[in-house]
């Protein structure tokens, strides 16, 4: 009897394991299933379209023929000015916390509030930066739409820079505090050179990151049908033009939008392989 | 020589102030974003005072605004991917860590984070123009038929398969968050000694009595963290939710409807509203928005924090 109800207990807790073994292969098929079906889309969809004149063509009149170069010239003045703001901050910022203030209270404060700006909604930073640059100055413009886009990729690169300099060990620091050099030279000399890589990856996933953002921009950059000489007016960029021609009911618009949308996805998978597959991958994200 | 030190000292000085600025910067910012938008908002504030948050008007003809459907969109939404995405990024966690082969391990872990990298406005139109039809033709007809006619559930699947709307933004939320809790659980578990799983299997435990009984009483807290995170990114996910959720002012018990998102209501009406009080109601949504994120990322923080922490002392 007693050999009868083991061997039952055995067998549901080999049924239990079994069933959620299988459960959790499945799950992975699940997500992976997802962006199979999304890359698999935008290839059938997009390739089609994509041809050389996309790129040296402005976004046209409904009905009429034309390309994405405006949008996509806009797009890469729109995510280097960001990065150009937005990196510089991000790493003078990541320095005081890893090299400063590693255990103040400050610091905890500060980390603390950057983790929160990471992952908060982009279009709220959307909202503050129209009320801040866009009222003030009366109109919608590239600088706006550059400073918004500064906004998200200032939290990540404090983040990784932080986390990149702390792998920095700090018998490296006191050697060359050893020989003589004053903090700076420390600094920017021997810890920026060992932790150079991952920084770099900051930034880039920072470049990644910004180049697909679009709720930030609604408001601020807005969009323009013409080739933009400032960016002191809208300015053109890829991701508000996918959502006004895939929103629109004239075909060929949307046509153009799966075309931005195959070079925008694969322009950002592409950065993060590279990012994942020839640098230090920043261990955590959050 | 002595020039040498001071000019040293000095560029120190510099060097150290500069990046205390920026650091510091990252705190204004946050600061200046709550001020900003609640001076937005304050014309909406004096008028509505806290009736904005339980009425469901939205009529920029008469003024009159109220935030609960772009509340109820939000919440209801989030929930919906937060049902299905928490298993399912728990399975992935656990078949990272505990079953697949180490040849894998990578190459599956970094699919899984490119779903993140995609961007929304992808997502988007994928959901529009690929999801959405499909799930009206195929997916809701079913459901209708099946749980249509339960008591309390019916109600939730009613309505005309449309494709569009609060279930199809959820299941696509879900989607999107998906890689984000996944990731922190993975790290979680990672960081479980071996020597407790290896003593639990050593007195015969099968894997998914050492992940029940050892692995998750030990991470719960960072697991609860991940979840946190990913709330936080659905709450305030802008661009996909806008593609797909039908931009309708209207609460209704069945979840096939369309409805409105805090973030859709701002993308698609911030720039074209006219009137002060219009864009000061949008603006306070924006500030609801902040503050309900706020206060999930800091629970979310705080916990994930405290893992942290006991690593440290235990290392």
């Amino acid at each position: 009897m007693q050999a009868l109800t083991d061997a039952g207990l055995y067998r549901r807790r080999r049924f239990a394991n079994v069933s959620i073994l299988i459960i959790s292969v499945l799950t992975t098929a699940f997500g992976l299933f997802w962006l199979v079906w999304l890359l698999w889309t935008l290839l059938s969809q997009g390739l089609q379209y994509l041809d050389l004149s996309i790129f040296f063509q402005a976004t046209p009149p409904p009905g009429s023929n034309g390309g994405l170069g405006n949008a996509i010239l806009g797009s890469i003045v729109l995510t280097v000015v960001g990065v150009l703001i937005g990196a510089p901050a991000g790493v003078f910022a990541g320095t005081y916390l890893s090299e400063f203030a590693r255990d103040s209270k400050a610091a905890s404060v500060i980390r603390f509030v950057n983790d929160i700006l990471l992952s908060a909604p982009s279009i709220i930073l959307g909202v503050f930066v129209y009320e801040v640059v866009v009222v003030r100055m009366g109109h919608f413009s590239g600088w706006a739409g550059s400073l918004a886009l500064a906004l998200i990729a200032l939290p990540i690169v404090v983040r990784t820079t932080e986390d990149m300099l702390r792998l920095v060990p700090n018998s490296v620091r006191e050697a060359a505090a050893a020989l003589g050099a004053p903090q700076w030279k420390v600094t920017v000399a021997i810890v920026f050179r060992a932790a150079r890589s991952g920084i770099l990856t900051g930034i880039l996933l920072a470049v990644a990151r910004i180049s697909g953002e679009t709720a930030p921009l609604l408001f601020t950059a807005l969009n323009n049908q013409f080739w933009s000489h400032s960016l002191n007016e809208p300015i053109a960029n890829l991701p508000v033009v996918i959502f006004q021609f895939a929103m629109s009911p004239y075909d060929d618009w949307q046509h153009l939008a799966w075309a931005g949308a195959v070079l925008i996805t694969l322009t950002i998978l592409l950065i993060n392989i590279l990012v994942r597959v020839f640098l230090k991958t920043p261990k955590s994200r959050y | 020589m002595n020039t040498r030190i001071q000019r040293g000292m000095i560029i120190d000085r510099l060097f150290f102030h500069s990046t205390r600025i920026f650091a510091w910067a990252v705190l204004t910012v946050i600061i200046a974003i709550v001020v900003s938008l609640f001076i937005g908002a304050a014309p909406s504030i004096r008028k509505f005072g806290l009736g904005f948050l339980v009425s469901t008007a939205w009529n920029p003809v008469t003024e009159n605004f109220g935030a609960l459907v772009s509340i109820y969109g939000t919440l209801v939404t989030s929930a919906i991917a937060m049902l299905i995405g928490i298993p399912v990024s728990f399975g992935i966690a656990l078949f990272i860590t505990e079953l697949c082969p180490p040849f894998l391990k990578r190459p599956i872990g970094t699919a899984i984070e490119l779903l993140a990298a995609i961007p929304s406005i992808i997502y988007g139109m994928w959901g529009l123009f690929v999801f959405a039809p499909l799930f009206g033709d195929y997916i809701q007809p079913w459901v209708t038929d099946h749980l249509g006619a339960m008591p309390v559930v019916g109600a939730l699947f009613s309505g005309p398969p449309l494709g569009i709307g609060i279930l199809t933004a959820g299941i696509i939320l879900a989607i999107m968050v998906i890689p984000f809790m996944s990731a922190v659980m993975r790290d979680m578990f990672e960081v479980v000694p071996a020597v407790l799983k290896e003593s639990a299997y050593g007195i015969g435990a099968t894997t998914w009595e050492v992940v029940r009984h050892v692995v998750l009483p030990y991470t719960k807290i960072g697991v609860v963290g991940g979840i946190m995170l990913g709330l936080g990114r659905a709450l305030g996910e802008t661009m996909a939710v806008t593609f797909v959720i039908g931009n309708a002012n209207r609460i209704h018990t069945s979840l096939f409807m369309p409805g409105n998102t805090i973030s859709s209501s701002l993308a698609n009406e911030f720039t074209e509203a006219v009137g002060e009080m219009y864009t000061s109601s949008l603006i306070e949504l924006g500030l609801i928005l902040f503050l309900i994120t706020f206060v999930v990322l800091a629970v979310a923080k705080f916990l994930l924090f405290r893992i942290a922490g006991r690593e440290g002392r235990r290392g």
